[in-house]
């Protein structure tokens, strides 16, 4: 299987189905432009033009309704957000109207528009340009949250979402687009609801979606090599609908769960899978639930106030060595995923 | 205009009235349990846009949807049915008053919440614009909707894609209980102010229901013929309460004067007078017409009544 970035596969995933559903669009502000939404939406515009690939103005919640629209008659929106925080301008139309369209009209075809929100991370973007917006979302029956952590979930959950019947929003961590992996060529679907399990384990789960699957990966190597701890890691790949099944059968197996998330503690992602692990799989609990999140704060532009903020591989390790009551440090010193990066974004 | 044309208009809007009317009547018995917006009194921009449009064309409201409703040709017994609770509701008991769809006649949906259609219409002319379809789509809103950011955005994206959507704003001088003059800076009405995103801005006499279908045509050309947007203000006003079946002339918020003398310029009352003035109907026929709407929905109540309610599984039944 040939490898491709994350940014690729997004990409792929895109001409693809617009090479098969005529009905599929693009729009964003900027997705026609030379940088194309850092290369995602390029090869689209190259392939297809601006009939089908709309720069638009700045109109969040308009624009989410116009989608809305246009597919109530048809067609396919993809709609860009450079940045998932403004989102929140959308929100009365993708919450108040796309989440609930099939239900509260009782019609067999839903409006199925696909948003994909970018989340920024690091080099100083501050507290409006590096939110994680997945609980907000997930919060509401009616949308389905995907959080690809893999160049192949990129693509296979954009593909999901671009023919599927519900309106979908797609959550891309920045700090993800140049990572590496194998990609099927075909447009192949992953259902959503179906996790995965990143690295097979027997003496603590930990789930994490998004950039967290990775982070939690390298914390499991860690783990491993320097504490003979053998972690397993899942990865959810859609927050909703999640694949509970999955984490209580990991939890079942390992009875301890830490859950790290790119988003904060209370009432978030993190929250949710310890509520799931604790109503429905109590007995299988060897210790407290923990959770690995941003601390309960603004995030903050100043390089080490920025680096204290966002958690890492070396936080995982941490929390996993106190869930284990184990003697060992987290003195292993791991490079940043962004560390060649150097803005601006 | 044909007498034929008249007679339908006032037929449309007589049938609205009586079928409100009536309904309200009933809200009385508690079990129509859904928050609903009477139009009674606005009855001719509904009726006056509606029937200036193909089938196929589609329309979208808010919360005051009946009557537009009604004159798209949305069936009644999903309406009522809806406004019962029941499973033979437009959305089969789970949207209620203010959510009324009838996809078959071009209704695609109703919402609650201000302005929110009005983008939605727009994405629905941009589909047919792509598709090289001659379908234009129809947004009704109140005054209200015009001080939402939503109405902005919503005019220069259309404007500026030339897109063939209709916006009909009845201005019914009230959003809830405040009125215009402390929403709204005076000096400029909303029709003019639409004028600087580069579409035409007409106002007309909204209780007038041939003026209103004139100028419905008129605009609706404009839209067919890819000229883009068109903005009519229709000047109006709701007589019954913001939310319910009653008269609220008594509350404070306006005078018993003022609805009387809205209530003096009924479009119903002016459109009679007009075709009997002219002999193209009789007071029999008026009443006869009347007659008929009454025994439909007075039928259509009684169907709702003892049809039954969807079950609590129902309630899961669409894909979370």
């Amino acid at each position: 299987m040939r490898r491709l970035k994350y940014w690729q596969a997004i990409s792929e995933a895109t001409v693809q189905c617009m090479e098969t559903d005529p009905n599929v669009f693009i729009a964003g502000i900027g997705v026609d432009d030379f940088k194309g939404i850092f290369g995602t939406t390029r090869e689209a515009f190259l392939k297809f033009g601006r009939s089908r690939v709309f720069d638009i103005p700045n109109c969040e919640n308009a624009f989410a309704g116009i989608a809305i629209g246009a597919a109530a008659v048809g067609k396919r929106p993809l709609v860009v957000h450079p940045r998932n925080d403004f989102m929140f301008l959308a929100l009365d139309q993708l919450i108040n109207l796309a989440a609930k369209w099939r239900y509260m009209y009782a019609t067999e075809r839903g409006v199925p528009i696909v948003c994909r929100g970018i989340v920024g991370r690091g080099w100083g973007q501050g507290a409006t340009h590096s939110q994680s917006l997945q609980a907000t979302f997930a919060h509401f029956p009616g949308l389905h949250v995907a959080t690809p952590a893999s160049p192949a979930d990129a693509k296979g959950l954009l593909v999901s979402a671009l023919t599927g019947t519900t309106p979908v929003i797609l959550l891309e961590n920045r700090a993800l687009y140049e990572l590496e992996g194998d990609v099927p060529e075909e447009p192949v679907a992953i259902p959503f609801g179906r996790g995965r399990i990143v690295r097979d384990g027997q003496d603590i789960s930990i789930v994490g979606a998004s950039l967290m699957a990775y982070e939690a990966l390298r914390a499991a190597e860690v783990l491993a090599s320097e504490h003979g701890i053998d972690a397993e890691v899942i990865d959810p790949r859609t927050i909703r609908p999640l694949d509970e099944e999955l984490i209580l059968g990991s939890v079942r197996k390992t009875g301890r769960l830490v859950v790290a998330d790119t988003s904060w503690a209370r009432f978030g992602f993190a929250a949710e899978v310890a509520a799931v692990a604790v109503e429905k799989g109590f007995e299988y609990l060897k210790a407290p639930v923990r959770r690995v999140t941003p601390p309960d704060c603004p995030a903050p532009v100043s390089r080490p106030l920025e680096e204290a903020f966002h958690p890492g591989p070396m936080t995982i390790v941490r929390e996993c060595l106190d869930v284990m009551r184990s003697d060992g440090r987290a003195t292993r010193q791991l490079s940043d995923i962004q560390k060649d990066f150097t803005g601006p974004y | 205009m044909t007498s034929e044309l008249e007679v339908r208009l006032l037929r449309g809007m007589l049938r609205i009235r009586v079928i409100e009317e009536t309904l309200a009547a009933a809200y009385e018995e508690q079990e129509m349990r859904t928050p609903t917006h009477f139009s009674i009194g606005q009855e001719a921009p509904a009726v006056g846009v509606c029937t200036a449009l193909e089938p196929d064309d589609v329309i979208y409201s808010g919360h005051r949807c009946h009557a537009h409703y009604l004159a798209k040709g949305g069936s009644l017994v999903g309406m009522v049915g809806e406004l019962y609770g029941k499973e033979i509701g437009c959305a089969k008991g789970l949207g209620g008053s203010v959510h009324l769809n009838d996809p078959r006649a071009g209704i695609i949906a109703s919402s609650a919440i201000l302005g929110q259609t009005m983008a939605v219409a727009v994405g629905s002319a941009w589909a047919f614009t792509m598709d090289g379809s001659p379908r234009i789509a129809v947004t009704f809103f109140g005054d209200g909707a015009a001080e939402e950011g939503i109405f902005h955005e919503s005019l220069n994206f259309a404007s500026l894609k030339k897109l063939p959507v209709l916006f009909i704003c009845e201005n019914n001088l009230y959003s809830t209980h405040t009125s215009l003059e402390v929403r709204q800076p005076a000096g400029v009405q909303i029709f003019e102010r639409v004028r600087s995103y580069a579409l035409p801005g007409k106002q007309v006499d909204g209780n007038d229901v041939f003026g209103v279908y004139s100028a419905a045509r008129e605009a609706v050309e404009w839209c067919r013929n890819g000229r883009g947007p068109f903005f009519l203000e229709c000047m109006t006003y709701r007589w019954r309460e913001h939310v319910g079946p009653l008269w609220d002339y008594d509350r404070g918020y306006r005078s018993k004067a003022e609805v009387d003398e809205w209530i003096g310029r009924c479009p119903i009352k002016r459109a009679s007078e007009h075709l009997l003035e002219r002999g193209l109907c009789t007071v029999d026929e008026l009443q006869k017409w009347r007659d008929e709407a009454k025994q439909e929905i007075d039928y259509t109540i009684a169907v709702a009544k003892t049809s039954p309610f969807p079950t609590v599984e129902r309630m899961f039944d669409q894909d979370r």
